[in-house]
């Protein structure tokens, strides 16, 4: 880093800045564009037969009368889909030994969980389509379900892919050696079982797709609410047989994501395959139920570990079993053994120690598969380290502040690496522990949570030191084989009236992507922010990248934006230079003029630079390379991954009479190297910390023993409402990454990372003066009441 | 099921006249047949909020009323509602605190917010909290948005004269 990118004495800075989303005020004028809202000429609506068993093998099919039905268009099995689409594996080749077994869009002889679509419907209205879906007769055999987490395991248990002869999708161990050595001789150990419960992304938007094939041109036009559309471009390209170049993915307006809508759905397989039957658009938007039905899930993982420490209270050694169901089946393309994996590699992770141990079993069951949802494995690393180092500061009579100060890898000991081989460039754990304290002013509040339990008020206490994966190389998914790039694109130019466009490949759901880039293009430019239009989400004019998942829009997608633009300035300066007659290094581009680069002075205008380039050639001297649009590529080098890192602190009530918790306040520490937009950050992890918050106290996907998911509503399934979350505080260190000159590093899954550790900490430590203790998420009244030994 | 029934209805100030089957929503209507698509669907079943809309000036879950009980009825969507003061003002301060990331549930939550501010609902965070716990935002954790309804609302009882005199431009 030269020059700080963000002196406030600059014009045109941006960087660092809390600045308003430009987007954002068609969405509050209701002139978003989701595509549950598009409609084309000669759209159909596709419905979907459901299974209403777990596990069933399909006997027959009988769509006679459903296809006599008014607006009927087309009945398609698994079979007819089967024709047009080459069939997927939800494998990464980087796990080694892992198994799933083969998928169409729709299943050809068996059903593997209940809700799982069997048959597609097309009808020229949804309500149509729906009517004739439930006259499609099928006859089911009901088979055995798989459906608890040990049972997948058991010998006698139904195999759910005969084929693969195991239920076990992928296994892991990791062993620093001697394990059983050092906890033999450790002075103290303590160790925990912790259940973590299903839950789901629930975005406000459910899941939508509108397929338009062109057989004349053999075209695929697809308007998907997704995350990632050149992902989807290839899968479809390869899938459907389609050239690449005729695949177009549009994603406009998404109503929320989190992850959940970068994955193949079934439905989304075979609605490309209805259009390219039909040769008509054909739209799917999945209800409520059948979000919660066919949306992947995450979590549900159980996980027995132990921590060994010496008499001072140093963090020797941990070791870990983790257990995860996934669904019947690996998801596609990310494979659904990412989170189990990330829960084994960063259990431990911000904290200084050398042994460790963990076995990791990811098997099948009769659910909807789980997959990545935002903080993938983070959460449940987060809540057993955490649990256990707040065990082991009670055990020795030490301050949960204290413990962590000890133990943390210390902030000038980078760069260095965790017990699970992470590489660290620099972490501010320290840092961030002492500002936390500060800013919740903890000693004050310890006086006052002692104070109030003489009056029989129960407060907690509860801290979580996290680290997050961000910015991802193509260690995270393309050195398993996966399509999906870690690398972005961006293509910035200068409009003739002066103005500035920049199509890039990372998308925008909200979180303000496009808002940061036009930040960071209009300072590295020199023009006002207002000039800049920042264009994502469409694979036929941006160029091909990862788009945004895993925390890489801002560290990977601004760093592209950042090269780029430097490179179209100097192009610029070039051509004005060569106007001017004038060297380009002395000059400079401020407040949208060219002028000189010490005094200020103001040379020549960049809409008159770009009137004369476009419409005055023939002025110009002739061999003047007058390049006003730029492509630029940018892929992460350096550290595999930039980690973030930060603190959490939750305060709650906990009444011991009804088991409800009251959700006081919430403060997060958080550095995510250069802050680019203030605000959007805080948002980010105030959103982030909500949906962890929701899935430490409501969120749980219940299924009963035959493998029907019983809470699939809105009114069943809780998620957090303004009512019951607190006021969160928030507080920055900022350690940019030097492997990039913007120095940014993720912060969406900061929040929810260890949101849900915290409050777990907090409960517990409310539960601490009643002698007893919780080690399950959600954390709801029920098994508060039975912790509390009301049965 | 699919004989249609004639209704005649106002929605943001035009007078409107379709032939509607009776098991279409007002909200299918309203996004299907007039295309207010600003009128979202989240559950659809009176949970999430995304479908409020105004009836008669008090917000109403689209998703859970038939197209032919709006006969009659003066209704407002988001569409209609741009110009109206608190709205407006509610969109400011939305913009300005950032109070939506999606913005799917954006439409409804402006809706609750008009209906708590105008109703003197919003004199405090918990009143606001209290008020806005039938909108789901799964974007936000709501503390913006709380933000952004308190400013309004205090905003607007600092100067109450400003209040009366836009509602008559209303």
């Amino acid at each position: 880093m030269s020059a700080p990118l963000h002196s406030i004495d600059r014009p045109n800075s941006y960087i660092g800045r809390s600045v308003t989303r430009p987007n954002a005020k068609r969405l509050l004028a209701g002139r978003g564009r989701f595509v549950t809202d598009l409609v084309l000429p000669r759209m159909l609506h596709a419905a979907f037969v459901r299974s209403p068993y777990a596990h069933a093998r399909i006997v027959s099919i009988d769509s006679t009368d459903a296809k006599a039905m008014p607006g009927v268009r087309l009945i398609a099995t698994g079979e007819n889909l089967r024709q047009l689409c080459k069939p997927w594996v939800g494998k990464l080749d980087h796990f080694k030994g892992m198994k799933s077994s083969e998928q169409w869009p729709l299943p050809v002889d068996k059903a593997v969980w209940a809700g799982q679509a069997i048959i597609a419907v097309v009808a020229d209205t949804r309500a149509q389509a729906e009517d004739a879906a439930e006259a499609v007769m099928v006859e089911f055999e009901e088979l055995p379900a798989v459906v608890d987490i040990d049972a997948a395991r058991a010998p006698a248990s139904e195999i759910i892919a005969p084929e693969l002869g195991t239920n076990l999708c992928f296994n892991l161990r990791l062993d620093t050696g001697g394990i059983d050595d050092v906890f033999a001789s450790a002075k103290h150990v303590v160790e925990d079982e912790l259940h973590f419960g299903r839950h789901t992304a629930v975005t406000m938007e459910p899941r939508a797709i509108l397929a338009d094939y062109n057989a004349s041109e053999h075209q695929l036009t697809v308007h998907h609410a997704t995350q990632t559309p050149y992902q989807f471009q290839d899968l479809y390209s390869r899938h459907f047989g389609i050239p690449e170049a005729n695949v177009r993915v549009i994603a406009p307006d998404i109503g929320g994501s989190f992850g959940m809508k970068l994955h193949v759905y079934n439905e989304d397989m075979a609605v490309i395959g209805l259009s390219m039957m039909l040769g008509r658009p054909v739209k799917y938007v999945a209800d409520r139920l059948e979000s919660f039905l066919s949306d992947i899930h995450a979590r549900d993982h159980r996980v027995r570990a132990r921590l060994a420490m010496d008499e001072g209270g140093k963090i020797i050694a941990m070791d870990v079993d983790d257990v995860t169901a996934v669904g019947a089946f690996s998801s596609y393309p990310r494979s659904s053994v990412v989170e189990g994996n990330q829960v084994v590699r960063l259990i431990g992770a911000p904290y200084n120690f050398k042994d460790y141990r963990a076995e990791l079993s990811v098997v099948f069951q009769n659910k909807v598969q789980t997959s990545q949802y935002r903080a993938v494995g983070h959460p449940i690393a987060c809540a057993v380290t955490e649990r256990l180092v707040d065990m082991a500061a009670s055990r020795i009579g030490l301050d949960p502040f204290e413990m962590r100060a000890r133990n943390v890898i210390p902030d000038g000991a980078y760069p260095c690496a965790s017990a699970t081989g992470f590489k660290f460039e620099a972490l501010s754990h320290e840092a961030c522990l002492v500002r936390l304290k500060a800013m919740m002013n903890y000693d004050a509040l310890r006086q006052e949570q002692a104070e109030l339990l003489k009056q029989g008020i129960r407060r907690g206490i509860g801290i979580a030191a996290f680290v997050e994966i961000t910015n991802p190389s193509p260690a995270f998914y393309g050195i398993g084989g996966a399509h999906i790039s870690a690398q972005d694109g961006a293509i910035i130019k200068v409009t003739p009236s002066g103005d500035v466009q920049c199509l890039i490949s990372v998308t925008e759901m909200g979180q303000g992507t496009e808002t940061i880039i036009g930040q960071i293009v209009a300072e590295t430019l020199g023009v006002e922010r207002e000039q800049v239009k920042v264009i994502t989400g469409d694979t036929e004019i941006t160029p091909h990248g990862g788009a945004t998942w895993a925390c890489r829009g801002a560290g990977i997608g601004g760093e592209t934006a950042l090269q780029g633009t430097k490179r179209l300035k100097l192009n610029i300066l070039s051509v004005a230079a060569a106007i001017l007659q004038e060297k380009p290094e002395r000059l400079d581009i401020r407040n949208g003029q060219i002028v000189d680069a010490d005094s200020g002075q103001q040379r020549i205008a960049l809409a008159e630079v770009a009137r004369i380039v476009y419409f005055r050639s023939d002025t110009l001297p002739p061999d003047t390379n007058a390049q006003l649009t730029v492509a630029h590529h940018y892929a992460p080098q350096g550290y595999p991954f930039a980690f973030t890192n930060g603190v959490q602190a939750s305060y709650i009530e906990l009444d011991a009479e009804t088991g409800f918790v009251k959700l006081l306040k919430h403060w997060v520490v958080e550095d995510c190297g250069r802050v680019i937009n203030p605000m959007l950050v805080d948002e980010q992890v105030r959103g982030g910390v909500v949906q962890g918050l929701g899935a430490a106290f409501l969120e749980e996907c219940l299924y009963d023993e035959t493998g029907q998911l019983t809470n699939g509503s809105l009114a069943d399934y809780l998620v957090p409402m303004a009512v019951e979350m607190p006021d969160i505080e928030i507080a920055h260190v900022e350690t940019p990454t030097r492997d990039t000159e913007l120095g940014a590093k993720g912060c969406g899954e900061a929040g929810t990372a260890a949101a849900a550790a915290a409050a777990l900490n907090a409960v517990n430590d409310a539960l601490a003066s009643l002698n007893t203790s919780i080690s399950q998420i959600p954390m709801t009244p029920a098994r508060l009441l039975r912790a509390l030994g009301h049965a | 099921m699919n004989d249609k029934m004639p209704i005649t209805l106002t929605v943001n100030g035009e007078v409107v006249s379709q032939h509607v089957s009776p098991r279409d929503t007002l909200a299918d209507f309203l996004r299907s047949a007039l295309q207010l698509t600003g009128t979202h669907l989240g559950c659809e079943m009176g949970a999430c909020g995304a479908c409020l809309v105004l009836i008669e000036d008090r917000p109403i879950h689209a998703c859970l009323m038939f197209a032919v009980q709006a006969d009659g009825m003066v209704i407002e969507t988001i569409e209609g509602l741009n110009d109206r003061g608190i709205i407006a003002d509610l969109q400011e301060a939305f913009h300005q605190r950032n109070a939506l990331q999606c913005g799917f549930c954006t439409p409804g939550m402006l809706v609750t917010a008009y209906h708590l501010v105008k109703t003197d609902q919003a004199s405090s965070r918990e009143l606001i909290r209290d008020g806005l716990s039938g909108n789901y935002c799964r974007c936000t954790g709501y503390e913006a948005i709380v933000d952004a309804i308190e400013k309004v609302a205090s905003a607007r009882k600092a100067d109450a004269g400003r209040v009366a005199s836009e509602e008559v431009g209303a």
